[in-house]
């Protein structure tokens, strides 16, 4: 098997050249492997040469990291390797977001396989994580002996061109790749036979592992219905005819607000729906369907709360990524309490 | 508060007072109703979500 030459990229501290008081060191070029980058040859049985190290300071890295990519980009044409290797670098953030950008960048622009290795809340993962494969490790160094040949090995395949196996089998992050497989089975037989061991208590390997989010402490409830203003909104996307703010019919870039002062009810034909995820047809006939509009105002008058908001806040809650959503939500609320608003009632579709 | 015709995904992400709402698209409406049943559906909804706002909870709560 033909040599891998390799430029590795890596900090301060294990470039050996001092902890958080040599952070902010530009970054310099070491011909051959410094600190633990000696052992990548015996760990890839003399396949993986490293040619050139780069060490740098995390926080030069951090704050130059524009700068430091064109330096890299630099050094490492120069050398025109066949891999280059990042890190790895666990829990350090600073050190983890330049491992990613950077092998995004090699990768990018100079069509050289990358690889690099950090711990799943690293802001480097979030950064690069997509692009580049990001081999899972612990928030501690001592995780290097286990991490290291998994990087090797991954990047030894995709140096050969060898077909990368699932997250599980290399070690990877999940980058959001789906890719078709046929199963021996159909998808109706496997959830059955997965409901069958969930009901038995038995153990099973779910399809579609389910995210977890965040919790949100509860607001405290409203004191005094009758003397509060109250405002609705929605993710349905029920907007002004035309949608003249353009709100996406999914994956919204941002949410608006319009004014409902003095509207009884949703007229059809004046709102309409922007949302591509459900069935508009109900809602397009009758918006209130929707944004509830006509009840406000029945309640309002009723007396049930002292006011309604003049405005509505709405976005489309298709397809929206999970930190839009969260962002457009805190800035909903952020604007509706700055008007006094000490309830929402939101409709979600 | 929310009013969803999806109470597990809202309380998937983090929603905590919850009131389940009639139909996906449609959660404060129904097209089968008379317009003046349809008005009576959509002020009970918005009543118990007035309800829910008043209500101190300390979990997430699926308001009946």
């Amino acid at each position: 098997m033909k040599t891998i030459r390799a430029v590795h990229y890596i900090n301060q501290f294990f470039g050996q050249l001092g902890g958080e008081d040599m952070a902010n060191v530009p970054p310099k070029v070491v011909e051959g492997p410094v600190g633990f980058g000696t052992m990548i040859a015996a760990l890839s049985a003399g396949r993986i040469e490293i040619a050139r190290t780069v060490v740098c300071g995390d926080n030069y890295a951090a704050e130059n990291l524009e700068e430091l990519q064109k330096t890299v980009l630099e050094w490492v044409g120069e050398t025109a390797p066949d891999l280059f290797i990042a890190g790895p670098a666990f829990g350090a953030g600073r050190y983890g977001s330049a491992c990613g950008v950077l092998c995004a960048a090699v990768q990018k622009k100079l069509g050289i396989p990358a690889i690099t290795g950090m711990h799943p809340v690293n802001p480097g993962y979030e950064l690069a994580g997509r692009e580049v494969y990001v081999i899972g490790a612990k928030d501690s160094a001592q995780d290097l002996k286990r991490v290291l040949p998994l990087m090797l090995a991954l990047g030894q395949k995709l140096v050969d061109g060898e077909p990368v196996g699932r997250p599980e089998e290399e070690g990877y992050l999940l980058r959001g790749v789906r890719v078709n497989v046929r199963a021996p089975k159909r998808g109706s037989a496997r959830a059955v036979e997965m409901l069958l061991k969930k009901m038995a208590g038995e153990s099973f390997d779910t399809e579609l592992p389910m995210p977890t989010y965040d919790r949100v402490a509860p607001a405290r409830q409203v004191l005094d219905m009758t003397s509060a203003v109250i405002a609705i909104g929605t993710e349905g996307g029920i907007v002004p005819r035309g949608n003249p703010d353009r709100i996406e019919a999914h994956n919204a870039s941002k949410w608006c607000r319009y004014s409902i002062e003095g509207l009884e009810r949703l007229q059809k034909g004046d709102f309409e729906v922007a949302h591509g995820g459900y069935d508009p047809v109900p809602a397009n006939d009758d918006p209130n369907r929707v944004l509830p509009l006509d009840g406000a105002r029945a309640l309002e008058r009723e007396k049930a709360f002292a006011k309604l908001n003049d405005w509505y806040p709405v976005t489309v809650g298709n397809v929206t990524a999970v930190r839009s959503a969260e962002r457009y939500g805190r800035e909903m609320g952020e604007a509706l309490i700055a008007a006094g608003v000490e309830g929402v009632i939101l409709t979600s579709t | 508060m929310l009013i969803t015709a999806i109470p597990p995904i809202a309380v998937t992400v983090g929603a905590n007072r919850i009131v389940r709402g009639i139909a996906i698209p449609h959660p404060v409406g129904d097209p089968k109703e008379e317009p003046a049943a349809e008005l009576e559906l959509r002020k009970d909804l918005l009543k118990k979500a007035l309800k829910a706002l008043s209500t101190p909870i300390t979990e997430q709560t699926l308001f009946p």
